[in-house]
């Protein structure tokens, strides 16, 4: 169950975003992983997630360990294809 | 020689509660005590260790919760921050590893969370983007919240530091001064406040030295450094002089030794040399202070201030918990009077479960008597708790902040109701009980004859009403120094309100700070208050000036003071004609 995405904010994935990634990612019924292709972080803590930092242009797997989760994986994604809600346009 | 060993330094500030003492400064930040111990938890105690954790996090997020809900809109930005920071409370880097630590460690909670903290700290140090590196200071700021939650709810921090200290503070809630032991602390001082503060109160009940109004203590005082605190002279010094520190021990020894002397004649009543007898009573807040108040020889609550059991709570308390404490309060004090003030909620006592209005004043704006009466049903579960627990011993009820003879009828329908409700519900009451005002509004004053054919006593507030004569915030530093007791504008009020008690045959309370400083024992003596409530503490130096002092005589003395119109020439007038019976000598030279 995997979802690649690319941050797309001008800030990219800080405190505010990794909050809410959070927040989704904790409702999951098993582990959910964001990953740079490097660094493979917890997506349920925050602090975690912002060690990636990754900045805008970054690209971002989403992976979830159960299938039973693609719903989750689904809404961070819509997330980040959402800029975090900060768009200007 | 040593280049190194600091100076010693002087700050004056302002008295808090007289005496003094000698210790080691322990500086207590905004977020709490910040000194951090290790120690070992066993196995089977390490679920409890968990929980406490886990607890002190529950009430940070809390308390982080009412914050925000607090905060305007338009303040996004930082609400974004600490809507952020909310989420951080829980976040497994910092909630689980601090868990798994306390258990793999088998450690204590504060020094698991310390530890995970700084290790997420150094993660974000070692980035390299400026943005990530300042959320380092996120986790410090949650991590040292959830800390102060940890070290306040145990009582027993303070005590396992094996040396008594000296509190240093910018500034002390009733909050912070209720979660403190404070019979663990030698004394304290702050930067802010004044000698009326609630601090202050709280303070001298406990009978520490401190001193208030330092404005630089906190900066200027390192943790550790030896500090001498008097309490009586509103100075502290930093590193004393050996000299210095000799001095003090002496006059410490004295200062024991005369209050020891005071306080085995104590239960003894208060009687003048031509044989009247003064009434000197207690005001306290908590119901344990009424150890303290009998200790001291008090004749009586003079003043129950009820703000305290509202603190407590996350909401209004009920009427059946309002009736335990004071029907346990009034049992434990019976026959002796216990006077109920009415709830006093004010700027002073911010209450965050009650609307924050914005108030450009809150002490001139809907406090006290003018809050419960816009909140009827707030005011009549109180009315009606201290009715029932009336019929258990001997209550008076205060009303506080009356400002109008309008107020006072008010306050009288809601009683009525009070007791038809109560009768309608069968409960057992006594609607018998004395009925009285605080004077601490100049109108007040202006109005006290009108006022005094609508109630059974009169009780003055001089806190407030000094602060209000003379137009001042006591807690503004800058000010400070004009809230005077002895100014003459307070003396002709004060002798105002005593007229029309005399004229109306009424009883005449004093339960302001004023009655328990003994420079102004005479004068209120001689304008013919013969009830004085204090801090417990007090009661034992003032019934020792009043069984040296004559009544007449004061009478013929107060007059004069009536006479002169600065405070500096009536305090310097008091001093001279009571030099005998002013017990500053042993208090201080």
């Amino acid at each position: 169950m995997v979802h690649n995405t690319v941050v797309i904010n001008d800030l990219g994935m800080h405190a505010r975003p990794a909050a809410r990634i959070a927040q989704i990612a904790m409702t999951a019924e098993s582990e959910i992983w964001l990953s740079d292709g490097n660094t493979q972080v917890d997506a349920s803590s925050i602090i975690d997630i912002l060690t990636l930092c990754a900045t805008k242009g970054s690209c971002i797997h989403i992976q979830a360990k159960s299938f039973e989760d693609a719903a989750v994986v689904d809404k961070i994604k819509s997330l980040f294809d959402d800029g975090f809600g900060e768009l200007t346009e | 020689m040593n280049q190194d060993k600091p100076c010693e330094m002087i700050l004056k500030g302002i008295s808090g509660s007289p005496g003094i003492c000698i210790g080691k400064a322990y500086l207590v930040d905004r977020e709490g005590v910040n000194i951090i111990e290790r120690y070992p938890v066993s196995s089977n105690l390490v679920p409890q260790e968990i929980d406490r954790f886990k607890n002190a996090v529950a009430k940070a997020k809390k308390e982080h919760a009412r914050i925000i809900q607090a905060l305007d809109e338009d303040v996004s930005e930082t609400l974004n921050i600490l809507e952020t920071h909310m989420a951080l409370f829980k976040d497994k880097m910092l909630y689980g590893k601090t868990i798994d630590t306390i258990q793999s460690e088998q450690i204590n909670a504060e020094w698991a969370l310390r530890k995970v903290a700084r290790q997420v700290k150094l993660m974000f140090q070692q980035v390299d983007d400026q943005y990530l590196k300042a959320r380092g200071n996120d986790i410090v700021q949650v991590s040292d919240k959830i800390m102060s939650y940890l070290l306040g709810a145990r009582d027993i921090k303070i005590a396992d530091i094996n040396k008594r200290v000296i509190i240093v503070a910018h500034d002390l809630s009733p909050a912070d001064a209720s979660q403190i032991q404070l019979e663990r602390i030698k004394g304290f001082v702050t930067d802010r406040g004044g000698k009326d503060s609630h601090t202050g109160i709280v303070a001298k009940s406990l009978k520490i030295p401190s001193v208030f109004g330092l404005a630089r203590a906190t900066t200027c005082i390192n943790n550790d450094d030896i500090l001498v605190v008097d309490g009586s002279s509103g100075i502290i010094i930093i590193n004393p002089e050996e000299d210095t520190l000799f001095k003090y021990e002496e006059r410490l020894a004295r200062f024991a030794a005369y209050r020891a002397d005071i306080e085995r004649d104590s239960h003894l009543p208060a009687v003048t040399t031509d044989g009247v007898t003064l009434n000197l009573m207690a005001n306290i807040e908590l119901v344990e202070e009424v150890v303290s108040a009998k200790d001291n020889g008090a004749a009586g609550i003079g003043l129950f201030r009820t703000e305290f059991l509202y603190l407590d709570l996350e909401r209004f308390p009920t009427e059946d918990e309002l009736l335990v404490k004071y029907k346990e309060l009034v049992e434990l004090m019976n026959p002796q009077p216990v006077t109920i003030r009415t709830l006093d909620i004010n700027g002073d006592k911010f209450n965050p479960y009650i609307d924050p209005v914005e108030e450009a004043n809150p002490s001139l704006g809907l406090r006290a008597v003018r809050f419960c009466l816009e909140n009827k049903d707030i005011f009549i579960t109180q009315i009606k708790a201290i009715l029932r627990a009336a019929a258990f011993g001997n209550i008076n009820l205060l009303i506080p902040m009356i400002s109008c003879v309008e107020e006072i009828i008010a306050v009288k329908a809601v009683i009525n109701q009070a007791v038809l409700e109560l009768d309608k519900d069968d409960k057992i009451f006594n609607k018998d009980i004395a009925l009285g005002i605080m004077i601490e509004v100049p109108s007040a004053v202006l109005m006290a004859d009108e006022l005094a054919k609508q109630v059974d006593f009169f009780s003055i507030g001089t806190n407030d009403l000094i602060q209000y004569s003379m137009a001042i915030d006591r807690r503004n530093r800058r000010v400070a120094h004009l809230y005077q007791a002895l100014n003459p504008a307070v003396l002709k009020m004060i002798k105002m309100t005593v007229t029309a008690a005399q004229n109306n045959n009424i009883e005449l309370v004093m339960c302001g700070e004023m009655a328990g400083d003994p420079i102004n024992v005479p004068v209120l003596m001689g304008l013919g208050l013969k009830n004085l409530s204090m801090n417990a503490a007090s009661i034992p130096v003032i019934k020792k000036m009043v069984r040296d002092m004559d009544y007449e005589k004061a009478g013929i003395f107060a007059k004069k003071v009536l006479g002169f119109t600065t405070v500096q020439e009536i305090t310097r007038f008091v001093l001279e004609e009571y030099k005998d019976i002013l017990p500053y000598k042993e208090m201080e030279d």
